[in-house]
């Protein structure tokens, strides 16, 4: 499988998007070489605006381009656009339903290196209870590109968050097409079910085949619409397979996995595990290293899959 | 300066029937900010009826200048001036502040029509002036974009963001009035967290500045001229104001800032208000 950064179709979908909407402008925090909206500052220098490192003002500035009739995309380190931001993202983008499309990059520990302070991994968490702000985690590069189409086409308010490192296309060769709101059993089974966003949707594949040799069958559900949330392909997880693990490059406390929580506990109750990272900070590191550190792996997830089992 | 004296009454009048309304309102929903919408009275009185170009008849007038309230909790101020525009029956005023009214305690733009832009989170509107501006420069627009914004609100780091902004991107089409009432809920604002020298630090960051008074009318409509003629920057005007202006009880008292009068006292503050009128009439 090929493998690509979510970020790199990102900036091409951006310039595509450019090339047919002469009402769409770009806005960056002097991370537009790293987020790839530079791609769209060359192609379009007259609708790019940076607003250097002030992530607050650059939400504000996308808000005021919003409040004139613009579809504005604003990107940024997760870290900063999310956290530095949140108040103008609640109440000058949110509150306001502006069509203001924040698009995070670098987001969870697979920024690497660069260590703790860089990775978000509470940004779900505090843009999920938002109101009426869509939150969207892509799974691949490819669903990355699709979702930047659909978000321009729909008016208001979004939080998209990828990782910063290549991926494999899960969506390569498929004629697959996110729909907001529409998360994809991506592979049929009935014994347990595995919620993924992100990097983890590959790894919940490969785990899955991995668990295939032991007679396991597994559902993987690809939730890329973390908000609004597909309830009914949750609840059916639930009473077909009876049991469900989540999976995220993210805190395990109020990501993707509470989300798929508030549907399950409401619904159809079935035994739980969540795979994330358990409430502490990143560090410096390789991201593999780092994904191995928080069990953010093929071997990661079926531990959560046995214990889950073992309850179910 | 082209204005007439008949003119400058009139603003005077219409300044005075905001006050009247602020104090009214606030005091009926006993709760809200009249001491700030006081002291901006004669600058949004300035601005309405005489200075930007609207239509309270077609709201979305593509040619419209846009006023932002960045310091929102001056409601009262900008919802009394856009009823009296006719953008909203005057009746409504009563329902400030209620529950299920579209006269929220700070501007909500989808619920009220003339509000351009909601607000109330402070330092976050001049952010928003800058991308509008952004937006009318792009498209050879000639409509221009005004603001007002609270001296304590300048406290916010955000504002600074803006102001470098605004400058770095020659926004000659942005105007914004600094309501140096000098004081925040706290205290004075020399006490709390000194903002001077105001002047310096605009003029520094890039901007045209001006300093006036911000209750004489001459002043306001000559200044307007002026940064009308400002070319390749964005244009401060700071306006000394006293907080609770018009009221003589009220004056320079910050526990006015968020805190209404009672309603002895608004029948005093209308007595005063009726002979001031009467000056203008």
């Amino acid at each position: 499988m090929t493998s690509v950064a979510p970020r790199d179709y990102y900036g091409k979908a951006l310039v595509e998007l450019g090339k047919v909407d002469p009402n769409v402008f770009v806005l960056d925090a002097d991370l537009s070489s790293s987020t790839k909206t530079g791609l769209f500052a060359k192609a379009f220098p007259n609708r790019f605006f940076n607003a250097g490192i002030a992530e607050q003002n650059c939400i504000g500035m996308a808000a005021g381009l919003a409040n004139m009739g613009k579809t504005v995309f604003a990107s940024s380190f997760a870290m900063f656009i999310s956290g530095r931001a949140w108040e103008q993202i609640r109440n000058t983008v949110a509150y306001t339903k502006l069509n203001v499309k924040v698009v995070a990059t670098h987001a969870g520990v697979t920024v690497g290196e660069d260590g703790g302070t860089h990775q978000a991994i509470e940004d779900l968490a505090i843009m999920r209870p938002i109101p009426s702000l869509n939150v969207l985690v892509p799974a691949d590069a490819i669903e990355a590109a699709q979702m930047v189409h659909v978000m321009a086409a729909e008016y208001g308010p979004f939080y998209l968050r990828m990782s910063r490192g290549a991926s494999p296309l899960v969506f390569e060769g498929t004629d697959y097409q996110f729909k907001l709101g529409k998360s994809e059993v991506i592979r049929q089974g009935g014994d347990v079910t595995i919620v993924a966003c992100g990097i983890m949707v590959d790894i919940a594949l490969r785990a899955a085949q991995t668990l295939q040799k032991q007679k396991i069958n597994v559902r993987v559900i690809n939730l890329s619409s973390i908000k609004p949330i597909d309830e009914a392909v949750l609840i059916a997880a639930a009473r077909e397979t009876g049991a469900i693990v989540t999976a995220e490059e993210h805190s395990v406390i109020g990501g993707m996995g509470s989300a798929v929580a508030e549907v399950i506990v409401k619904n159809a109750p079935v035994p739980m595990e969540m795979l994330g990272v358990e409430g502490v900070f990143g560090e410096s590191g390789k991201p593999d290293e780092l994904l191995e550190k928080h069990h953010l792996t093929v071997e990661g997830l079926i531990a959560k899959v046995n214990l889950v089992l073992a309850r179910k | 300066m082209s204005i007439t004296k008949e003119k400058i009454h009139e603003i005077l009048l219409r300044a005075t029937e905001i006050r009247e309304h602020i104090l009214e309102m606030t005091c009926r929903a006993k709760s809200g900010h009249p001491g700030g919408s006081m002291s901006m009275s004669d600058i949004i009185s300035t601005l309405y009826f005489y200075w930007l170009k609207i239509n309270p008849k077609d709201p979305s007038w593509e040619d419209r200048d846009y006023f932002v309230l960045a310091k929102g909790h001056a409601a009262p101020a900008l919802y009394a001036t856009l009823a009296m525009k006719g953008y909203f029956p005057l009746e409504q005023l009563k329902t400030l502040r209620q529950l299920g009214s579209d006269l929220q305690g700070h501007p909500d733009k989808h619920s009220l029509s003339g509000v351009e832009m909601s607000t109330g989170s402070l330092g976050q509107g001049l952010s928003v002036m800058v991308g509008m501006a952004l937006a009318l420069k792009h498209d050879q627009k000639t409509n221009r974009v005004y603001g007002l914004l609270g001296d304590g609100e300048c406290q916010e780091g955000q504002v600074w963001e803006a102001a470098m902004a605004a400058a770095h991107f020659h926004l000659d089409n942005l105007c914004i009035f600094i309501d140096k009432n000098g004081l925040q809920i706290d205290g004075a604002t020399k006490d709390v967290m000194n903002i001077d020298p105001l002047t310096d630090k605009f003029t520094s960051f890039g901007w045209a500045v001006f300093t006036i008074d911000g209750h004489n009318i001459h002043e306001i409509v000559s200044t307007l001229e002026q940064a009308d003629r400002v070319m390749d920057k964005p244009v401060a005007i700071i306006a000394d104001t006293v907080k609770g202006k018009g009221i003589t009880f009220m004056e320079h008292q910050v526990c006015y800032h968020g805190a209404p009068i009672t309603d002895e006292q608004l029948v005093k503050a209308k007595a005063e208000l009726h002979v001031t009128k009467g000056t203008y009439l």
